[in-house]
């Protein structure tokens, strides 16, 4: 996948940034405690085009994630979705919105079985109140599905998630992400190691959200990695865009250089080339 | 582009098919409490034949019955990830007041019971608030309530009423209709069958079906093992703690009531032992002290096996402070098993 190809897919007569954006964040603040995570952020996120959001840890990457999936409402500035004011309440409307998240620790119960997992928070039902139960055919069904979509086939819905192996709870956290976000995907990278087969796989759900048309946005630490899928590359630093820019803008290298910052690397650089004269 | 399934990834499909009804079996929250139930009955019906007679099983029943209504409630808060020391109180508390308003007050049986409902609430909703808002423990907050409660009940008792025994309840306006539905008795052979035992019946049953059966008990079971998760994911973890700490409340309320119609007087109490005691039932029952697991059959079982007990003590004539310890070697086996669950439930994935 290229990102000519990318290009060639859009529609033309747009403006040259790209089609209209579904999710915008604009002059967002966000604070814990006194210190600002977020400080007036200004992004937008087209559909169709994979966001890569790179940073330092304490950047405010999850701070990002979190207002872009309900979880954190800005304290100033605002979110918008479609151009207009979106005031998520909890991740559950954000998820009703079509927005769905991948989050870093998976967001996954451990000693609840797979299908309770898959649709938790979106359970889907039967019946009026007060006699509205768990269409639990219907979750088991589903849940089936969805991870048979990821190719994890064979599993048992009812089997407790704390049975599955790490590289199954990410399966279980995007097939979950991506049955239920219909128009965005956000996915903080998980922050516990993974294997070549849990980021091919991830990499993999990433292009397809985004061959489908859903506004992606990842968020990593890993330049390499963001290159290879990204259309965009956000650059945060202490809470501020640092940056902003397309795939023809930079190379790998350069991504990298941008993401540590020019004077720290440079300033790493000599002191190694110092104290280790033969690097 | 599509996600076809990829070559790493094809499956670990191998779910251990063998011995799975006994795994399953075995991950139910309530098979030690039943276990236990067939043992301790069956060791007091060979010590004190009584047990197994008409007259026994009422006993057993009635003694099980307030129990498991208290348990069935710090049962759920348990599965939330929380306790609540202060039900006890709160059955006593509101017993007080239902006991103030009509013979004081001079309201008839209902409004009292309706406004002493309300004030269990409130308390329901100032612990969960606490809880939710501070994130403090809420074993402190609510021994924190207990003793307010305690003191306050006790205290505003004696002021209005001169003592803390409040008597002659009975001719209060509406009695017979709440006879009737808390303290009606059906005799079948020797032994007198309590009402009590159909209110705690039912509202297990139906706290079992909103436990496993909709979103909202899908939510207690996040919200207890997976905090974190839950509220990613958009589970109203604040309101659900809320309801749970109310539902203990309520159930405290429904407690004191029972008892309170049935003798047509209250008295305060001042031990925190009645919480204690549903807590016990709860975690006999399989509900795990750290959340995220246990069942509503399980409390019920729980209480259960502890009414045998304590009702076969006392048939097999023993000294009843053996009650005690028996109470607490079961604890402590019932706290056992559960420790063995949970390592099995989270040491499978390393297989």
């Amino acid at each position: 996948m290229s990102a000519s190809a990318s290009r060639a897919a859009e529609p033309a007569g747009e403006d040259p940034s790209g089609p209209t954006p579904l999710l915008e964040l604009s002059r967002v603040t966000v604070r814990h405690g006194s210190v600002a995570a977020l400080s007036r952020v200004t992004a937008a996120f087209a559909p169709g085009s994979i966001t890569c959001v790179l940073g330092e840890n304490g950047s405010g990457k999850s701070t990002l994630v979190a207002v872009l999936s309900g979880l954190t409402r800005p304290e100033e500035g605002s979110l918008l979705l479609d151009g207009r004011l979106a005031r998520f309440r909890s991740p559950r409307d954000a998820r009703a919105a079509g927005i769905a998240t991948v989050w870093n620790d998976l967001a996954v119960s451990p000693l609840m079985s797979v299908w309770r997992n898959f649709c938790l928070g979106a359970e889907p039902t039967a019946g009026v109140w007060p006699l509205r139960r768990l269409d639990r055919a219907a979750a088991r069904d589903t849940t089936v599905r969805a991870l048979a979509d990821v190719g994890m086939s064979g599993v048992d819905p009812d089997q407790p998630a704390s049975t599955l192996r790490p590289g199954e709870r990410q399966s279980l956290a995007i097939a979950r992400a991506l049955h239920f976000g219909s128009r965005a995907l956000v996915v903080d990278e998980p922050t516990a190691p993974r294997s070549i087969a849990g980021a091919t796989q991830a990499g993999q759900a990433l292009l397809s959200a985004r061959a489908r048309g859903l506004a992606v946005v990842v968020v990593t630490a890993n330049p390499r990695y963001a290159h290879l899928v990204g259309d965009r590359f956000l650059l945060l630093a202490s809470g501020q865009v640092a940056g902003n820019l397309t795939r023809e803008d930079v190379d790998a290298d350069n991504l990298t250089r941008l993401m540590a910052g020019d004077d720290e690397l440079s300033a790493l650089t000599d002191t190694i080339r110092r104290t280790h004269p033969d690097r | 582009m599509t996600a076809g399934p990829l070559p790493g990834f094809r499956s670990a499909a191998v779910h251990r098919p063998p011995h799975r009804l006994l795994g399953r079996t075995l991950a139910r929250p309530s098979t030690a409490a039943w276990v236990g139930l067939v043992v301790v009955t069956v060791f007091f019906a060979l010590v004190a034949p009584a047990l197994v007679s008409a007259a026994g099983l009422a006993g057993v029943l009635d003694r099980a019955a307030p129990l498991g209504i208290g348990a069935l409630a710090v049962g759920l808060l348990l599965v939330a990830g929380h306790v609540d020391l202060s039900i006890g109180m709160v059955a006593a508390a509101s017993a007080l007041g239902t006991g103030l308003l009509v013979g004081e007050a001079g309201w008839g049986i209902w409004p009292s019971l309706a406004a002493s409902l309300a004030g269990a609430l409130l308390v329901g909703l100032l612990n969960g608030w606490l809880v939710v808002r501070t994130g403090l423990p809420s074993f402190l907050v609510t021994l924190a309530a207990h003793l307010v409660l305690q003191g306050a009940s006790l205290a505003v008792t004696r002021a209005v009423a001169g003592t803390t025994v409040l008597q002659g309840l009975d001719e209060a306006p509406g009695w017979s209709s709440a006879s009737a539905v808390f303290a009606s008795t059906a005799q079948w052979g020797n032994g007198f069958f309590h009402v009590s035992t159909l209110w705690w019946l039912a509202l297990t049953a139906w706290a079992a079906w909103v436990l496993w059966r909709t979103r909202f008990g899908n939510g207690v079971f996040a919200v207890g093992g997976a905090r974190r998760p839950a509220r990613e994911l958009g589970v109203p973890v604040r309101r659900t703690t809320l309801t749970l700490f109310c539902c203990t409340a309520a159930a405290g309320w429904l407690v004191g009531t029972l008892a309170l119609v049935r003798v047509g007087s209250a008295s305060g109490g001042s031990s925190l032992m009645p919480s204690i005691e549903f807590l016990v039932a709860a975690v006999i029952g399989g509900c795990l002290l750290t959340g995220g697991y246990g069942s509503a059959v399980g409390t019920a079982v729980g209480a259960l096996l502890y009414a045998v007990a304590q009702f076969g003590i006392t048939l097999a004539d023993w000294d009843p402070l053996w009650f005690q310890t028996f109470l607490g070697v079961l604890l402590v086996v019932a706290l056992l098993t559960n420790g063995v669950v949970r390592t099995r439930l989270r040491e499978v994935p390393q297989s």
